[in-house]
Parts: C-alpha cells; structure tokens; sequence
C-alpha cells in the first residue's frame, strides 16, 4: 500500500480531506440511483410530478409496490411480477445447483486427474467464457424445440447449465490448483478411489470456491436477459424480461413509481445475496476476471 | 530374495529419458537412500515405486510380486510427502486411520492401531487437532504415524524433513532412525541433503541426471567415491579438486602441489601404481578437508603423511574447528584445523596431509583412476 | 511387527513371482477421470463449436423465417453491409465501446487510488462502489431511464436548482443516445475495474515502493514511473472483460434505450436479435451474429496469444 502524500504536514492534511471527498462524493453517485428508485417507488404519481428526482416522498406508501408484484400490466396480461419472479426461482435453483456440481468435479479431474490432452480440453472450455452468445442463439433455439423443452423451465435450466458451465469449471479448477497434489497421492496410496477422494478429502476443502460458485451463477442466471427473451414466452418468462415488458407497455398512464418498485423487487435477491455474501461475491468476480 | 528390487528401470517423458536404467536392490529392514540433487530422477523412481507414476519399461518388485501395473493401494506400501500432505478437513486421529478405514479395518481395531502409533510417535494429545493447529515437527509426526498405522512391506519418504528448520530436522533425522531400528522396516527415502543420506542410510544410491553415480553402503561412498561427481556431493564442506601433473617420484609416482612460492611433490600412496600410464599428464588430486590438519610434530606421522607451508588467503571458524583456504595449483583448497592452531589470513601455516585416502580421477571423463 | 510375510500373501494372491495384472476395477479407475470429463467435452464441442459452425452455415444460406438449407453464398454478408441500419450499430459499438472502456479504466484507475491510501472505512466504500455489479442489466437500464427521463428527470431537477434553461434530453436526442448507454455502463461496471485494480496495487510488493522512496522519489513520482506501469497486467485483462461487456451489450440497451429514438442507439447485439428474432431473416441474423464472433476474436486472441505464451504455474 502506497500513500500518495506521505508527510506529515498541511499539504498532508489537506491532501487527506480532498481524498475523503472525493471518495464520499463518489459514493453519492453510486447510491444516487438507488435513491432514486426507492424513494420513487414510494411516491404517488402526482408527487412525482410535482417533486423532482430527488425529492423525498411526503406520503410514503407501498401502492406501487403491491401493483409491481401483483397487478401491473406485462404485455398483454396484467398479473403483475410475482409470476414471473417464481419463474425465475424455478429454473435458477436447479441451474445454479447443477452447474456447480459439475465444474466441480471438471475442476477436480483437471487438476488432480490430469491426463494427456485434458489442458488442452480446458482450453477448449475456456473459449466457452469468450464467446457472444448471439452465435449460438439460432441453432440453441431449434434444438430446444426439437427437444420438446422450448418455452421450459428444463429449457432454460439447461440452456443456463451449458453456457455456466465454463465458468464454474474455471472457478474450481482455478481453486484446487493451489490444493498440493501431494494429498491426492496420500490418498491414492491410503487406498482411496478417484470419488472417494473427491467427496472425502477434495469436498470438505470446497466451501469458499462453492459458495463463490453459487453466488457467480446465481447473479449471473438470475439476471440474464437474452436467454430469457430468446428462449421463453409469455407466461414462462423469467423476471428480467417481464420488468422490461412492464416497463414498455404503453397502454394508459406511464407509472414511473410502478416501474421502480418492479425493478427493486427484481433486483432484490441479487442484492440481497450481495449483502449478506458480498466478500465471495466479489471473490468470485475478480476470479472469473484474472482469466476471463 | 530381496525386499525391493528395481530392475532396469526407464522412464521417459515426451520422448525424454528421465531414468535411464535403474537396478538397485535391497533386503528386508535396510534403509536405502536415494540422493541426488534436483531433477536428478530420484522422487520420479520414488513415485515410480509408489505407484503415482507409470514404468516405461523395466520391472520393480517389492517382496516377490512384480508391482508394474498393480495400483498404489495394492503394493503394500505406505508414504510420507515432503509437504506433509495431511488431510486439512480431518483431525489428527481420522487422518491416521482413514487408510485402515478403507481397507475395512473394524472401528475397535482402527481404534487400538491409532492408540498404539500414537504412543510410539508420542502424540497422543494430538490427536483431536485439525492439522492446521500443529507445529511443522507435529505435523512430521503425524504423517509419519499415517505411514505406520497401515504397517506396510514398504515405507517409501519423499523428502520428509526438507520443510523444518535445521535444529528440528536433526531431531527428527535421529527419531527416524531409532524407529527404522526399532521397527526393522524397509524404507526408500528420498533426500538432495548428503548429511541425511549419510546418517540415515543403510546404502545409498547417488543419482545424477536419471543414472545411479554409485550404489553401496555410506562409508564405501564416502571413501570410495566412483567419480568426481559422487566425490564432490558426498561430504561437507566438500572434497577439495586440485588439478596436478603426475610425476615419477622415486618407485613410484607423485603429483605436483604449488603454493605460494613453494613447490612440493606428494606421493601418490593410496594409488597402488595405478597412475603410471598418467606420468607427465594431468589428472585431478582429491582429498578431503579433513585430511588437511595443522602440523603434528610426533606421533601419526608416518609414509602416508606429507607436510607443508601454505599461505593462507581466508578463514572460516565453524567452532569445533576452524576452515582454513590456502591457493594449490591455482584453487583454494579448504583444510580443516583446530582453533587453537590456525593462523590468520596472510601468514603461513604448516599443514600436514592425510594422503592414504587421497583419490585421482581422470579430468576428461571424471572417472576415479586410483 | 512383523505382519509383512503375512500380509504380502493376503494381498498378493497372484502367487509368487508372477507379474501382477491390473484389476478390472483399477481399469475403470483410470478412465474414469476422462469419463466423468466427458459430457462436458461434448457439451463444449457441441453447443460452443457445433454451433457456431451451424450459425456460420446459416449465416450462407438464404434462410428467412426458417432454416432453408442452400448455399447461397455472401448474399446475406453483402446485404448485412448494404444496410444503413448495421453500419450505424457499428458505429454505435465503436463510440458506446471506445467511450466506456475508456472511462471505466480511468474512474476505475482513479478510484482504486484513492481507495489505497489507507482509508478509514475502505471496505464500505467499496461495497457501495461495487454494489451495481449485482444488478441486472435490466434493472440499471429501468432506473437510468427514469433518472434520464426528458422531462421529470435530471433535467427538472436542473431546473428545481435554478438553472432555468438547462437541456438534458440525451435520452430523446439520436445523436446522444447513446451515450445514456455509456452513463448506464459506466455507472454499473466502474467499481469492478475499481476493484481490479486495487487487487494489482495491493499485490505490487511493497519494498520496491519503500525502495524508490529511500532513492529520493516523491510520491506522484512513484506512482507514475513504478505502480502504474506495474499495473499492466490489470489494464489488459481489464481492457478484455470490458470490450467483452461492451460487444455483448443486449440487455443494457434494450432496457434503457430499446435502440431508439428509431435506430439512434442500435448496437450489433440488438440488431442481431431483431432481425433473428422478430423479422424473420434467420440468414441475415446469423450473418450478423458471426461478424460480433469475429470483433470479438479479434480483440480475444491477442489476449489468449499472451496467456498462453505466460509460464504455467500448474
């Protein structure tokens, strides 16, 4: 760590408060739109039109909320998010879960079990991470039809566990590189077998990578849109693309209050997971970032 | 038939030999050391032992069964890792049993092996401790315990005491031994320290670039070196090399020694008159620093015996004795002499040399002449 | 302690002498490892390299509204660059990208130094610079389109604070559209550069920094002679994931912009899924996804190249 004014003098102190803020002024931009969307979603439409961004809410109330969740109008139907949020739990939870174990075990094999060609496999992998998944969207979407999950919960599970997969790999096998080989060797020559190592002496060391893991992918797929759009419809969309139909549907009066209390409600559990396991999340962004 | 017997052993790696033809063989209980600096191939034949490694051709039998193809945990073996490799997720006690467990051991069994290692290994208390929570010579220990719980046909130790610091290292060197004589193990240890080797070791194999140097018991290493590389690696400080002329000297042959501004010509004594077709040639004179002490004036001295007066350009006091370098033939040749007799840089000093044990070697091939 | 007779004859029931055959079990065993990788090898091969050779061929046949299986040749590529529309989403990617990787490792840059001078509180301050990373892309499109809103957003509350005749309507505006799009993106990836790179300050060894102080090198000296520099790792890798996030922008627009006003903000991604999804030209959008394959490579395999070419630690 390096301290840019480094005596101690006036020009420290005054170096030290232009730092602070800067730094607080910073955060204020930062937290100004979620100010803004909560304060907002509190509002009636007549103070918001008579108010300005920042104004604070005379009257806070929850109207908007309850109309986000449950009668705001997404398309055609006007059954509010709740739906469409349940969608979403419904086919991250399986996607998320799955992923993980599997990199998991790719992870454990490509660093314990390497063979001949396996880095090269997970080269291959790695390209995974690269791509813009618009080059497989035309065919991913006639196969999913052709396999009869098009519009599914199974079809985005799916959908989600191929392209995370890559990912997860990276994280765990990134991790169980720094767990010495040695204790595979121990373990091989205590007598244990390729899955007994994994779920007695591999597993029990995985809780950071999996926790890391879980939060990755469950930012990732919770808050994925393209998919969502591409490969779902009408009541089987996940909660992003709803949000964005409540958002554009143009009948009647536009309710910016609504719209804000339907984005908070879609942004909660990411938020919510950001809070209470932020260290792992960022853990798992730096992570991904040093290769990907 | 022998305990371990390793057979014409290769290995090769993307097309590279890194062992080139091992045999080496040795009886029930002997401790055999494999020694070698780095990337000499000694932690592959290690492996290869153990079964973590395949054998590109060549055979390795352990008691009477070739073990080639059969998996680690069929060859009856056990192993203790340079890093210890203790299972981070289980305490002490499931660490050494969890070999028993998969081998099916019955729970009041485990139970009375792990209470019986732990007694020998003095590490009772330990034994609800995650591995986290020990000292590096605990952690030693416990690895060791592991090795034993399973009393295996053969220990094999990949560098066991290379993490402690030097005092533990010395400690542990010794328990090893009295539980390798106690126990009358087999045991294949892999060190790059030649201080181990020699301390431990029933016989030692020296390995250098995938080729065992030489074979044989510590003391026939240390005094007969094959060449000039076991020679240089076996002892410490190590053997001092003086390239020197061979030259007839009475029946025999001598060879030639300058120091300063004077010139002496040494008999070769131990070369039994093998230095003949050499006369007038280079070869290279080596003979142990403490075969180089201050001048006694009565007693030892004797035909083997030959004294001197060198300059001296440095010394180094290690305590029990002082290291004493003085120029031959262009190096500095390091002696070994009592405190209480060494001179200080710049004077001269009588020195007197052992030659009965002295050795030449063929400067070209680095071969042992006499 | 002598059970070695014993015990070789137990497991060795090979008999003496002979050599040992591997078990069936210890076969299977070896496998294994390649087994268990397998399906995932074939998922890769298949849903990354299968398809995208499925979309290159798509993207040379004259497929409209479904999959027509002719070779056409570059048809589609030649009207992918007759139409007005493509080239203004390039230009769009090329000014929205330009603008947001810049900015970003700038503020990034920034941040990350004013965060390592030992700061009371570092931790959540940066929690509060990090927190847009959580949300989708959606949800900070909805929120800035809101706060950009031409007529009750920034612009009103321009006007509350007394500047009467202030203009903000970027939102409306085809020139500045785009640009909302750089606001929204900067807001939400700016703290994770920011982390990046405080990660590469706090891994620059300290006694090079007590070194060149003990040489006689102020401080802004150091920085820009010895630490920023030393962050190069951190720029390119940065550099990477950015112009990734910049090419693969779908979400970010569709949200806050929906391409508009008319096409003012289309960028490539959102050209491809309208024409691939909802005009029926199957052809052209698979022309148009393959060309997004390629910027992408372009900027990727440099970066891979220099990976590849960095020792293994492995």
């Amino acid at each position: 760590m390096a301290e840019l004014f480094q005596t101690r003098n006036t020009g420290h102190t005054i170096g030290r408060v232009i730092v602070y803020g800067l730094l607080v002024l910073v955060c204020f931009y930062y937290l100004m739109p979620l100010f803004v969307m909560v304060t907002t979603s509190l509002k009636s439409l007549d103070e918001i039109r008579a108010g300005n961004l920042l104004s604070l809410p005379q009257d806070p109330n929850l109207d908007a909320w309850g109309k986000a969740w449950s009668s705001a109008c997404t398309g055609v139907q006007c059954e509010g998010l709740a739906g469409f949020f349940w969608n979403s739990v419904s086919f991250v939870v399986p996607a998320v879960l799955i992923s993980t174990l599997i990199g998991a075990v790719n992870g454990y094999v490509l660093t314990m079990w390497r063979f001949r060609g396996s880095d090269l496999l997970f080269g291959l992998l790695m390209i995974g991470c690269f791509i813009p998944f618009q080059v497989v969207l035309l065919p991913m979407a006639r196969t999913l039809g052709a396999m009869g999950i098009a519009n599914s919960t199974a079809g985005l599970v799916f959908v989600h566990v191929v392209y995370g997969l890559a990912f997860t790999t990276l994280f765990f096998r990134n991790y169980y590189v720094t767990i010495p080989d040695e204790l595979v060797k121990a373990a091989k020559i205590d007598g244990a077998g390729f899955w007994l190592i994994f779920r007695r002496i591999i597993l029990p060391l995985s809780a950071p990578i999996i926790v890391v893991s879980i939060i990755w992918q469950f930012t990732q797929v919770w808050n994925d849109f393209l998919f969502g759009v591409v490969f779902s419809s009408g009541e089987r969309q996940p909660i992003t693309v709803a949000l964005n139909n409540l958002v554009n549907t143009s009948t009647g009066v536009k309710e910016y209050n609504v719209d804000m209390a339907a984005a908070i409600i879609a942004a909660l559990p990411t938020l919510f997971v950001y809070v209470v396991a932020g260290k792992y999340f960022v853990r798992g962004l730096t992570a991904g970032a040093v290769k990907g | 038939m022998g305990a371990l017997s390793i057979r014409d052993v290769r290995k090769s790696y993307q097309g590279t030999e890194i062992l080139k033809g091992i045999n080496l063989e040795i009886e029930k209980g002997e401790l055999l050391i494999l020694v070698g600096p780095s990337g000499c191939g000694k932690s592959t034949l290690l492996s290869m032992i153990a079964g973590l490694d395949t054998v590109t051709s060549g055979e390795i039998r352990i008691g009477d069964r070739v073990v080639n193809n059969l998996s680690p945990k069929d060859r009856d073996i056990a192993m203790v890792f340079q890093s210890y490799a203790l299972y981070p997720s289980m305490t002490v006690r499931e660490n050494i049993s969890f070999g028993l467990e998969i081998r099916k051991v019955g729970k009041a069994e485990q139970q009375k092996i792990v209470e019986r290692v732990a007694h020998t290994l003095q590490i009772g208390h330990l034994l609800d401790r995650k591995p986290s929570q020990l000292s590096g010579g605990q952690r030693q220990r416990v690895a060791m315990g592991r090795a034993i719980a399973r009393d295996p046909s053969l220990f094999l130790f990949d560098e066991p005491l290379s993490n402690l610091d030097a005092k533990l290292r010395v400690e542990m060197r010794v328990e090893i031994k009295q539980l390798h004589q106690r126990m009358g193990t087999t045991i294949v240890y892999v060190t790059h320290d030649q201080i181990e080797a020699m301390t431990l070791g029933d016989k030692i194999a020296v390995m250098k670039a995938g080729e065992v140097q030489q074979f044989g018991t510590p003391q026939q290493i240390y005094d007969n070196p094959a060449n000039l590389f076991v020679a240089g690696f076996m002892g410490s400080p190590s053997m001092n090399f003086i390239p020197a002329r061979v030259e007839a000297m009475g029946s025999g042959h001598g060879v030639r020694l300058e120091s300063g501004a004077n010139t002496y010509v040494f008999p070769a004594v131990s070369a039994n008159g093998k230095l003949k077709s050499w006369e007038g040639k280079e070869v290279v004179f080596g003979i142990r620093p403490e075969q180089i002490t201050h001048k006694v004036e009565s007693g030892l001295v004797g035909e083997h015996m030959a004294t001197a007066t060198m300059p001296i350009s440095l010394t180094e006091p290690t305590g029990p004795d002082t290291l004493v370098l003085v120029p031959v033939n262009g190096r500095e040749v390091t002696c070994r002499v009592h405190p209480a007799h060494a001179r200080a840089p710049g004077e001269n000093m009588d020195l007197m040399f052992d030659l009965s044990k002295a050795v030449y070697f063929d400067p070209a091939s680095e071969l042992r002449i006499a | 302690m002598d059970l070695t007779a014993q015990r070789v004859t137990l497991t060795g029931g090979d008999g003496a002498g002979a050599e040992a055959k591997p078990r069936l079990a210890d076969r299977i065993d070896a496998w294994l490892p390649k087994i268990v990788l397998a399906p995932t090898f074939v998922c890769a091969l298949v849903f990354i390299y299968g398809y995208i050779l499925w979309t290159a061929v798509l993207s040379v046949t004259p497929s409209r509204m479904l999959p027509k299986y002719e070779f056409a040749g570059l048809v589609q590529y030649e009207a992918l660059f007759a139409n007005e529309r493509w080239w203004l989403a390039l230009k769009n990617l090329a000014l929205f990208g330009g603008t947001f990787v810049l900015v970003c490792l700038a503020v990034g840059l920034l941040l990350a130094i004013l965060l390592d001078q030992k700061i009371r509180g570092e931790g959540f301050i940066r929690s509060i610079y990090l927190y847009p990373m959580a949300l989708s892309f959606i949800v900070t499109g909805t929120a800035w389109r809101w706060i950009l809103n031409p007529e009750l957003g920034i612009e009103r509350l321009l006007h509350d604070w007394g500047f009467e005749n202030a203009r903000f309507d970027w939102l409306i505006d085809p020139e500045m559209s785009i640009y909302t799009v750089v606001v929204a993106a900067v807001w939400q990836s700016s703290g994770f550069v920011m982390a990046l790179f405080l990660a590469g300050l706090r891994g620059i060894d300290d006694s090079i920094i007590k070194a060149a102080q003990v040489d006689g090198a102020s401080m802004p000296t150091i920085y820009r002679r010895i630490i920023i520099p030393s962050l190069r790792p951190v720029f390119f890798s940065s550099f990477m994931i950015l112009t990734h996030i910049a090419v693969k922008s779908f979400d970010l627009v569709m949200a806050l912009t929906n391409g508009g006003p008319g096409f003012a903000s289309d960028v490539p991604a959102t050209f491809m899924y309208s024409f691939a999804f909802t005009r029926n030209q199957i052809g052209l959008g698979a022309a148009s996804a393959m060309m997004m394959l390629m910027i992408v490579v372009a900027v990727i395999v440099p970066f891979m190249y220099s990976e590849l070419r960095r020792p293994r630690h492995g």
